[in-house]
C-alpha cells in the first residue's frame, strides 16, 4: 500500500465519521466543529488528486468563513435543538416512507447509468501549468459572460441585504471622525475662572 | 473566438443594463439620501436605451456568443421586447404609487432593471448555466422587490414565502440540470439535443421533469403555483403588476427555447408535462378565482389561468404552437398592464383600497375608467372580437393542427368558466349602487390604461405587425 493510498483512507474514514457525527452529536456547537473536521479533510482528499487550488480555496471559504458564520448563528441564535427534535420520532416512518421511495427512484436512474460518450470526463490538468493559471485561463477568458453575470448576482444579493435590514434611525448620534479630529482645545475646552469661596 | 467587443455587440441590451444598474447605483449611492428622487425616471432611460438597442438590433443575423452561453436570435428580441417594456410601463405606473405609501427606496428601480437584466440573459440563455445564473439574478431581485415594504407584516411575509418556496423551485432546477449534464455531458442546449438524439434515458427524462419543476415555479403554474396569490395580494401593488407582467414572459420564454432546442428528441416525454401543467392551470385559474374578493389575488389567479392557456400552445410543439405562445403573451403582457393601470388607481382619499365591491358603480362614478376596465375585462375573458379572443384562438389552434383535441376543449370550456368571474367585474362596475369614487389617477396611470384597452380593442383592425413579427420570432427556434 503507497502512501497516498494510505492517506485516501485516512482522509476518506475521517470525513465519513465527522461527516456522521455532525448529524448525531448532542450539542450544536460540536456539530460545528465536526463539520469543520469533514471540510479540512475534503481538502486532504482534493490535495491528493492533484487539485490544489480547490484544496486551499475549501480551507479558506468553508472553514475560514462558513463554518465560522455557522459557529456564530449557533452561539448567538440559542436555538433549543430539543424542541426542535421534539416530533422527530412521530414523523419518522413517513420520512423514511419518502426516503426509501427517493432511494428507490435513485437506484432506478443510476441503473441505467450511461455516461455520454462524447463527454470529456474530466480536463486533463496541463503538465506546465499551475492550478490556478489553468482555472484563471478559462474563468476570464471562455467563461467570462457567466463570470461576470455571477458577480452580478451577487451584487444583488448585497443590494438586496442592504435594503432589507437597514435602518437609518433619525435622532442617532454617530461617530464622526472628521469632527472628532477637527477638535480643537479652544473649542472643546472652556476656562473657567472659579472665585474663591463661592464654589462653581 | 470572436474578438470580445465583437461578442459584446450581440448582448448590446444587457451590457446597456449592467452599466446602467451600476451608474445608478453609484448615484444613488453618493446622493446620500434614502428617497427615490430622480432615479425612476434615469431607470426608465437605461431601461428605454436597452428597448432601442433591442429594436435597432434586430436586423442582425443570430448569433451565438460566449462559448455557446448566449443565443442572440429574433426570438429573443421578441421576448427581450416584451420584456423590457413591461419593466418600463410599471416603473412609470409606480413612482407615486410607492411615494403615497410611504415604500419610497431609490433602490426599488435599480432592482427593477437587475431583474430585467436577469430576464434578458435568461431569455438568451443557451445552456444551462447561463440559465440559471440569469434566473438567479432575476429571482434574487424580485425576492426583494416583493419585501421591499419591509414595515408591512403581509409584504414581508409575501416575500419570505416567495423566497422560501423560490430557492426550493431553484434548488429543484439545479437538481435537474446536474443530472442532465450528467447523462448528456454538455451544457449548451444544442449539446444536449445531440447527446439524447431520439432516445433519451431515465436519467434525462428525470432531469427533464426537475428542470421543468423550476421552470414552471418561476411560471407560476400548477403545481407550482401555491406562492402566487399570497404574493400577489402581500406585495404593494406595483411589485405585483410587475410580477404579472416581466417576469413572467422571461419565463415563458426560457421554457419554450429549452424545449425546442434541447429536447426536439424527446417530445413526448416533455409532452405529458405540459399537457398536465397546462390543463391544471386552466382548470384552478378558472375555478378558484369565482370565490374571491381582492382584486389582486384575483388577478393572481387570473395569471395563473392564462399561463396555463399559453401553455397549451408549448404543448404542440410545432412552429405554429410557438408563435401562439408569442402573440398570447404580447397580448397577455398589454391586458395585465392595463388592468393593473386600473388597480393601481384605486385610491379613495388617498387610501390604496383592493376589493373588488370597491369598484362598484365605477360605470357612473368615472365612465372613462369603467369603459376601458371592463373592455380589458372582456378581453381577458376572451370575448371576440378583443385581442384576447385571438391570443386564445392562435393556442388553441395550434392545439387541434397537432392534434391535441381534447386539451383545446377542455381549454374553451375552462375559459368559458373564467368568463364568468371577469364579467362579474364589469357587472359590479355597471350595475351595483355605486362605491365612494376614486381619486383621480395620475397622467401614466389614465395614459397606459387608455392605450392598453383601446389597443386590445381594435387588434383585429391590423393585427399584422404583432403576428407578423411572432411568426419571425417562432421561426427562428426551428
Amino acid at each position: 500500500m503507497t502512501l497516498a493510498t494510505a492517506f485516501f483512507y485516512l482522509f476518506s474514514i475521517v470525513t465519513i465519521a465527522s461527516a456522521v457525527m455532525v448529524i448525531s452529536a448532542r450539542n450544536p456547537v460540536h456539530s460545528v466543529l465536526f463539520l469543520i473536521l469533514a471540510f479540512v479533510n475534503a481538502a486532504g482528499l482534493f490535495l491528493l488528486t492533484g487539485a490544489e487550488f480547490l484544496a486551499m480555496i475549501l480551507v479558506v471559504v468553508y472553514v475560514g468563513a462558513v463554518a465560522v458564520l455557522f459557529l456564530f448563528v449557533v452561539m448567538m441564535l440559542d436555538v433549543d435543538f430539543a424542541e426542535l427534535k421534539q416530533g422527530f420520532l412521530q414523523y419518522l416512518p413517513i420520512g423514511m416512507l419518502v426516503g426509501l421511495i427517493v432511494l428507490v427512484e435513485l437506484i432506478t436512474v443510476i441503473g441505467v447509468w450511461s455516461v455520454a460518450p462524447q463527454a470529456a470526463l474530466s480536463t486533463p490538468t496541463p503538465g506546465h501549468m499551475t492550478n490556478v493559471e489553468a482555472l484563471g485561463r478559462v474563468l476570464y477568458t471562455q467563461y467570462v459572460y457567466l463570470f461576470q453575470a455571477a458577480g452580478f448576482v451577487l451584487l444583488t444579493a448585497m443590494i438586496g441585504a442592504i435594503v432589507l435590514t437597514l435602518h437609518h434611525r433619525p435622532n442617532v448620534r454617530r461617530q464622526n471622525i472628521a469632527e472628532q479630529n477637527a477638535r480643537t482645545r479652544a473649542s472643546a475646552i472652556e476656562v473657567k475662572k472659579v472665585p474663591s469661596r463661592a464654589g462653581v | 473566438m470572436n474578438s470580445l467587443s465583437l461578442e459584446l455587440a450581440h448582448a448590446l441590451p444587457e451590457a446597456i443594463l449592467a452599466l446602467g444598474a451600476v451608474v445608478l447605483l453609484l448615484i444613488g449611492a453618493f446622493r446620500g439620501r434614502d428617497d427615490d428622487g430622480p432615479m425612476t425616471e434615469l431607470a426608465v432611460v437605461v431601461l428605454g436605451a436597452a428597448l432601442v438597442a433591442v429594436v435597432l438590433g434586430g436586423h442582425r443575423p443570430a448569433g451565438v456568443v460566449f462559448d455557446d452561453a448566449f443565443i442572440d436570435d429574433s426570438f429573443g428580441d421578441f421576448m427581450k421586447g416584451l420584456s423590457l417594456t413591461g419593466s418600463i410601463v410599471v416603473l412609470l405606473m409606480s413612482g407615486g404609487f410607492l411615494r403615497q405609501s410611504g415604500v419610497d427606496k431609490f433602490e426599488f428601480p435599480i432592482l427593477v432593471v437587475l431583474a430585467t437584466l436577469g430576464m434578458l440573459m435568461l431569455i438568451s440563455a443557451n445552456g444551462l448555466i447561463a440559465l440559471y445564473l440569469g434566473l438567479e439574478l432575476m429571482s434574487l431581485s424580485l425576492y426583494v422587490v416583493a419585501a421591499i415594504s419591509r414595515d408591512d407584516a403581509r409584504a414581508s411575509e409575501a416575500g419570505l414565502k416567495y423566497f422560501v418556496l423560490g430557492a426550493l423551485s431553484s434548488g429543484m432546477l439545479l437538481y435537474g440540470a446536474s443530472l442532465l449534464y450528467g447523462f448528456a455531458g454538455s451544457v449548451s442546449f444544442a449539446g444536449i439535443a445531440a447527446a439524447i438524439g431520439g432516445h433519451p434515458n431515465m436519467g434525462v427524462i428525470f432531469g427533464l421533469v426537475f428542470l421543468f419543476a423550476g421552470l414552471a415555479f418561476k411560471m407560476s403554474v400548477v403545481p407550482f403555483h401555491m406562492w402566487t396569490p399570497d404574493v400577489y395580494e402581500g406585495a404593494p401593488t406595483p411589485v405585483t403588476a410587475f410580477f404579472a407582467s416581466a417576469p413572467k414572459m422571461a419565463a415563458v420564454a426560457v421554457s419554450t427555447r429549452v424545449i425546442m432546442t434541447a429536447f426536439p428528441g424527446a417530445v413526448s416525454e416533455w409532452q405529458q408535462v405540459i399537457v398536465f401543467m397546462a390543463l391544471a392551470s386552466m382548470a384552478l385559474g378558472s375555478f378558484a378565482a369565482i370565490n374571491q374578493s381582492n382584486i389582486k389575488r384575483l388577478m393572481a389567479y387570473s395569471s395563473i389561468g392564462h399561463m396555463g392557456f399559453a401553455l397549451v400552445g408549448l404543448a404542440a410543439g410545432t412552429e405554429a404552437g410557438v408563435k401562439g405562445v408569442a402573440v398570447y403573451m404580447a397580448i397577455y403582457l398589454v391586458m395585465t398592464l392595463g388592468a393593473f393601470a386600473a388597480i393601481l388607481s384605486m385610491r379613495v382619499n388617498g387610501k390604496a383600497v383592493e376589493k373588488i365591491n370597491d369598484l362598484a358603480g365605477l360605470a357612473r362614478t368615472n365612465p372613462a375608467m369603467g369603459f376601458f376596465f371592463a373592455m380589458l375585462m372582456f378581453s381577458l375573458a376572451g370575448v371576440p372580437p378583443l385581442a384576447g379572443f385571438f391570443a386564445k384562438f392562435y393556442v388553441f389552434m395550434a392545439a387541434v393542427d397537432a392534434k391535441l383535441y381534447w386539451l383545446a376543449v377542455i381549454g374553451i370550456l375552462t375559459s368559458a368558466v373564467a368568463a364568468f368571474y371577469y364579467l362579474r367585474i364589469v357587472k359590479v362596475m355597471y350595475f351595483d349602487e355605486p362605491a365612494p369614487a376614486f381619486d383621480r389617477p395620475s397622467v401614466t396611470q389614465r395614459v397606459v390604461l387608455a392605450v392598453s384597452s383601446l389597443a386590445m380593442l381594435l387588434f383585429w383592425i391590423y393585427p399584422a405587425p404583432l403576428v407578423d413579427a411572432a411568426a419571425a420570432a417562432a421561426h427562428s427556434l426551428f
